[in-house]
């Protein structure tokens, strides 16, 4: 997408984000008997203008991650720092500032719509909460951003029911993109829709950075479509991420056995390639995130674990001295795809 | 006639609602040999689920109603035969793997017994033979530690695992047919890979003939002998795999490989895209149901075009009246993108730059 800058600003930091939800036993007396760890210890950075894609198998704690930006959670521990303040504890008038700053585009775009409200007053709400305009200018706002993300302005008055779910979806984005924000947290935004439609909300989305000068952090299990939009890509797994790379360095040269064999396991459209493919099968499922293996969390299913894996966690650093990092004692010997 | 294991000819199923009739599956043929791995392509609302349904006979009536066609396996027509002769097919010779292992699965059952019931049924075992069967078949989907997760409740198991016990469940009789639709859609990729190469292994072992239904264009690509690319209720193109995939001759196929980014290509700023989205089945337009979308589209595609045999090739039919590959359809069909293409451009710029002065 947008090409780095020199100089280009961080916009968003996070450092060592831990976010850990209590698990209660009893009614009255409520205990608490143990954590889930749905995010464990999580440092990244977004420049303004990038796109930094996060990827990872469902439970990994990738949405959670996006939640805990916007402030829909209160994080256990850690610093989220967007353009020099630190969003983690902040609460009140300074929290609802900076969220006019920071928008969402949900998953589901079945169920991130009030089936009560016409699609005018969806897109409308954000901008009579932060008091932007007369009426009036909202009215008048509302179906010039209808036509930007591609519906007809004449569907202001209908109800979210009416339309198909590419085409919510570009609701949802017009609702975000409503009140002019810098960031947007963009939650698997395409997985609910058909391939056909998922290339016209990609295509809109990747316009619209350009144009607006957006920064996104996209949440996605899916590695083809990460490829396509981001600039630097996490790869998580149980609640840490396992590998921070460039696009291109990431796909050609990964470092970590969990990147790559996520990356064998992508099934190509060429039958061709695909008789010829060496798979790599990772046996198992993904561990629970209330009891987090001992030493490296992906022993358990890793073809490469070794008895250092099982001991010791392996420290998440820069590999090869350039901008890539992973977290795995062997990274010399992970092999390309 | 005899060489097919399944003919499904001009199948018609439409439901009946309110406001009219929905042709959700509207005159669809394709046959399966045996031992074949068909492919059954389209996207949600295509048909493709309801063609399977309809098949095991499985679309409850009304709403549903065949309005014509056949579908012979094994040169009976499932449509004519009895409830009672229906119900030792299913399970018996036709077994089938649903998309969502959690809502296909009995609660209240363990799992053996959910494996054994179409043992007892079918084969007339006994519970001891039921139950060491299903130890064994769980031993083959590879659930590790059998003879004791056998006594499992469906809750006990990860996604992933369920979806095993689906496969052994719907292979338990040997069935001559294993109808899989979405195996792997609410799966993650790693375990999708598993089940995938689990479905390969065991139906090559046994000689079971697969319809696989999917999206997903890779999960056909590494699959299956042949293709059934659906679009609104009807098939619109199939041919092998290897050449559907070589030589696509449908602008809908063209569009759907074109619109998925891949990982062994290089990125393009751009993806290709089909606009528009599927029509409403309720009042499907006239003609190609894909000439509100396709780019190809001209007088002509007001009538619908047949299936037919695609030029010098005796296994690949297409339904489309252009001729895809020819340099002037492809220049017009690129002109009329183009001309969508800067329309939308247009709004999205004006827009920015009154934002962009405002905030500045």
């Amino acid at each position: 997408m947008a090409e780095t800058l020199v100089g280009s600003k961080t916009l968003l930091d996070i450092r060592d984000l831990k976010m850990y939800f209590p698990l209660t036993r009893g009614i009255v007396l409520q205990r608490v008997i143990g954590y889930v760890r749905a995010v464990d210890g999580i440092s990244f950075t977004i420049e303004q203008g990038q796109t930094l894609g996060l990827v990872g198998e469902s439970g990994s704690g990738k949405t959670t991650i996006g939640r805990t930006i916007v402030r829909l959670y209160k994080p256990t521990e850690g610093q989220i720092i967007f353009d020099n303040q630190d969003l983690a504890q902040m609460g009140g008038e300074h929290l609802r500032e900076i969220r006019r700053r920071v928008q969402m585009v949900f998953q589901d775009p079945f169920a991130s719509l009030n089936p009560r409200f016409t699609i005018g007053s969806l897109i409308a709400e954000p901008m009579h909460i932060y008091n932007i305009g007369s009426s009036s200018e909202i009215r008048e706002k509302t179906s010039e951003l209808l036509s930007v993300v591609g519906l007809r302005p004449e569907y202001i008055n209908r109800y979210p029911h009416e339309f198909s779910g590419g085409q919510r979806q570009r609701i949802a984005v017009a609702r975000a993109l409503s009140i002019n924000p810098e960031f947007i947290v963009l939650d698997e935004p395409v997985s609910a829709l058909d391939v056909s439609v998922r290339a016209q909300v990609l295509n809109l989305l990747q316009r619209l950075q350009n144009q607006f000068n957006l920064t996104y952090l996209f949440v996605s299990h899916d590695l083809s479509v990460v490829r396509h939009v981001a600039d630097r890509i996490a790869v998580m797994y149980l609640g840490r991420i396992v590998e921070l790379a460039d696009r291109d360095e990431l796909y050609a040269a990964p470092k970590h056995p969990y990147t790559q064999a996520l990356l064998s396991s992508i099934p190509i459209p060429d039958p061709q390639i695909e008789k010829r493919r060496h798979r790599i099968i990772l046996s198992g499922d993904l561990p629970s995130s209330i009891n987090i293996p001992s030493g490296c969390r992906f022993h358990t299913r890793c073809p490469m674990a070794q008895q250092i894996c099982r001991e010791v966690d392996p420290i998440f650093e820069r590999k090869e001295g350039r901008e890539h990092y992973a977290a795995c004692h062997f990274s010399e010997e992970v092999r390309p795809v | 006639m005899g060489e097919n294991l399944l003919e499904v000819q001009d199948l018609k199923l439409y439901f009946k609602v309110k406001a009219g009739k929905v042709r959700a599956v509207d005159g669809v043929s394709f046959t399966i040999k045996p031992g074949e791995k068909l492919g059954v392509v389209g996207e949600s609302g295509c048909g493709k689920s309801v063609t399977a349904l309809s098949i095991m006979r499985l679309i409850p009536q009304p709403p549903g109603e065949y309005a014509g066609g056949s579908v012979l396996f094994e040169d009976q027509d499932l449509l004519d035969v009895p409830e009672s002769a229906m119900r030792k097919i299913r399970g018996g010779q036709i077994g089938m793997i649903f998309q969502d292992p959690m809502t296909c699965l009995n609660p209240t059952m363990t799992v053996g017994k959910q494996i054994g019931e179409g043992l007892r049924i079918h084969l007339k075992l006994s519970g001891d033979q039921a139950l060491k069967r299903a130890i064994a078949l769980l031993e083959q989907v590879g659930i590790p530690d059998a003879a004791t997760r056998v006594n499992s409740y469906p809750h006990q198991f990860s996604g992933g695992m369920r979806q095993r016990v689906m496969i052994a469940i719907a292979l338990a009789c040997n069935p001559k047919l294993l109808i899989a639709d979405e195996p792997t859609t609410a799966l993650d990729v790693t375990v999708q890979a598993q089940i995938l190469e689990l479905i390969n292994g065991v139906c090559s072992e046994f000689g079971t003939a697969v319809m696989l239904i999917t999206h997903d264009l890779g999960v056909v690509a590494g699959m299956t002998d042949r293709v059934v690319v659906m679009y609104a209720g009807k098939v619109v193109e199939t041919a092998p795999t290897g050449e559907l995939f070589a030589n696509p001759r449908h602008p809908y196929t063209l569009g759907l490989l074109a619109s998925v980014p891949r990982l062994d290509e290089k990125r393009h700023s751009e993806l290709r895209t089909i606009e528009g989205a599927p029509p409403d089945l309720l009042s499907p337009p006239p003609g190609c149901p894909f000439m509100p979308r396709c780019a190809f589209a001209r007088a002509i595609c007001r009538t619908m075009p047949p299936l037919e045999l695609v030029a010098g090739n005796s296994s690949h039919l297409k339904a489309c009246w252009v001729n895809v590959t020819d340099p002037n359809e492809q220049a017009y069909a690129d002109r009329r993108r183009k001309a969508r293409l800067e329309a939308t451009q247009v709004a999205i710029s004006t827009s920015a730059d009154v934002t962009l002065q405002q905030t500045s």
